[in-house]
């Protein structure tokens, strides 16, 4: 049986993972003291309000360095801290100010790191390209591992093509390439 | 312009009543976007709230898909109309408490809209009755084709599209499929089911969710993860779980009424004479009755109350709903001696009819 952390006495029925400067951290609890931390178990509350512990981030300890620097996203002028007390950010440019904290936190909520789907047809031919790459990664891999090889020599040519793609676009910055 | 009073003319997008095989009843696609350089809408303010709505506006309005789309601001409609469109699953509860610049944008079959500036600047949704996520899809991706033509979408080559909750980033898709499951809540499977879909990234929750619980049965099934899995593969791992989920449902009715048809024929029973006989119903109360009612349909148990009628009384008796039929305003002890009303009239013109 696994105790509760906060009056290790009962048994630690509900586990959470929660994110800490940066880091990911596991939190085991009886009903009880979840509760009386204000950790809303029953209700439908957005994956990212759990991992930054709103609604009762107390049962982890403050981190004792507690004064780093709270930064603003220049676009927006949201705070770190601001994200950090909403859970939802101010701006797409947010992505970019505040993105040491949120790899991990992306990491955990998704298993994943980069994106494979759809691209909006108007973004330029690198950043289409360079999302293609992502998905054709993630195609080639799967062919290896079904040992599909003929597949995945298909794969990583196109991959190469795609690379190819990507390196003339930059010698040629002001090319507007619209295919 | 948008009339909640027309709307309630017809079945509502995702509870085409009697289309369904008792146990899917609706799928549905989500997109979350957001327009570049500009503030989330719980950072902007309301008047750059505004000026995206004025953006956006023209633009939506125009998109074939929508075919002369119905549109209105939240800030033009009064508290009862808003929960009717909450109780049609066309807006959320967040949304309907927007101020200016929020708005609905819908198709008049309301199987397509947008729900402008809600936690992000765009939320497409499309809705059909039965087991349709990858068809869903592809309508909401020529949908969202069709703006990105107009308006420049916030998007990361590595990331995907930005969204104001990293939990949504990178599709930005949620796609769910609403469930009706007696049979795994009376067999008391549905906590292994919960647990098991949690382990490969689906959330559960109950309909018209109020923390776990589940009104009439009705559980709804998304994905959880956006980032790192193509559309298609969401849509389609999401159809092959619903299947699993069906065939657990069916093989748990033939246990259920192998092992227990006496407490399920008794069961069937007491609901339709509490139906067909009280004076006062609350909403919890007659969903669950409904549930049963359809349950013993389905079962073949009951023949004299037909699937479409138990369906269309559970949007009906919905409190919106009920007020709107009503045609004023009512208080709770008022309400419920109006549904209990309308489920009485219902059920006896139903088995009138059966006669």
């Amino acid at each position: 049986m696994m105790l509760c952390e906060k009056c290790k006495e009962k048994e630690a029925t509900i586990h959470l993972t929660q994110v800490m400067d940066g880091a990911v951290k596991k939190v085991h609890l009886c009903e009880e003291c979840a509760a009386s931390s204000g950790f809303d178990v029953q209700g439908p509350s957005s994956i990212t309000d759990i991992l930054l512990g709103i609604g009762g981030g107390s049962v982890l300890p403050e981190s004792g360095k507690k004064d780093r620097a709270d930064r603003a996203c220049p676009h927006c002028h949201m705070k770190l801290s601001d994200f950090k007390k909403t859970g939802r950010l101010g701006c797409p440019g947010c992505y970019e100010a505040f993105e040491d904290e949120l790899v991990s936190l992306l990491k955990v909520m998704h298993r994943k790191e980069v994106h494979s789907g759809k691209v909006p047809s108007r973004e330029s031919v690198r950043v289409r390209k360079s999302a293609e790459i992502a998905s054709l990664e993630r195609a080639l891999e799967e062919a290896i591992e079904a040992e599909q090889f003929e597949e995945a020599a298909r794969i990583r040519d196109r991959i190469r093509d795609c690379r190819r793609a990507v390196e003339k676009k930059k010698e040629k910055p002001d090319g507007h390439v619209e295919d | 312009m948008l009339k909640i009073d027309d709307l309630l003319k017809q079945p509502g997008g995702w509870l085409a009543p009697g289309e369904d095989n008792g146990i899917v009843i609706s799928s549905r696609v989500r997109l979350a976007r957001n327009l570049q350089g500009r503030a989330f809408p719980g950072w902007a303010g309301e008047e750059e709230c505004a000026r995206i709505w004025q953006d956006l506006l023209p633009v939506l309005r125009d998109c074939k898909s929508l075919s002369q789309p119905l549109y209105t601001e939240m800030v033009e409609l009064n508290g009862l109309d808003k929960q009717v469109l909450f109780e049609r699953n066309l807006i959320s509860r967040e949304h309907a408490q927007k101020k200016k610049g929020s708005g609905l944008i819908l198709r008049k079959d309301e199987r397509m809209g947008v729900m402008v500036n809600e936690e992000d600047h765009l939320r497409l949704q499309a809705m059909e009755p039965g087991l349709n996520v990858t068809s869903i899809w592809k309508r909401i991706d020529r949908f969202d084709t069709e703006i990105e033509k107009k308006a420049r979408y916030a998007f990361s080559a590595k990331i995907g599209y930005l969204t104001a909750c990293p939990s949504n980033v990178g599709t930005g898709m949620r796609a769910s499929v609403l469930l009706r499951v007696p049979g795994l809540v009376m067999m008391n499977e549905i906590n292994a089911v919960v647990r098991g879909l949690a382990k490969i990234g689906l959330a559960i929750r109950g309909l018209w969710g109020e923390g776990s619980e589940a009104a009439g049965n009705m559980f709804q099934v998304s994905n959880q993860m956006t980032l790192g899995e193509r559309e298609e593969d969401i849509a389609s791992n999401l159809e092959q779980i619903v299947l699993e989920i069906v065939e657990h449902e069916l093989n748990a009715r033939v246990r259920l009424m192998e092992t227990q048809e006496d407490l399920v024929r008794d069961r069937v029973g007491r609901a339709l004479g509490i139906l067909s006989g009280a004076h006062i119903l609350s909403s919890k109360e007659s969903l669950d009755l409904l549930s049963d009612l359809r349950l013993g349909s389905d079962l073949g148990i009951l023949t004299a109350v037909d699937g479409r009628t138990i369906d269309q009384l559970i949007i009906l008796t919905q409190p919106a709903h009920l007020q709107k039929v009503e045609g004023k305003k009512l208080n709770v002890k008022d309400r419920d001696m109006a549904r209990a009303r309308l489920v009485r009239k219902r059920i006896e013109k139903a088995m009138g009819g059966a006669r």
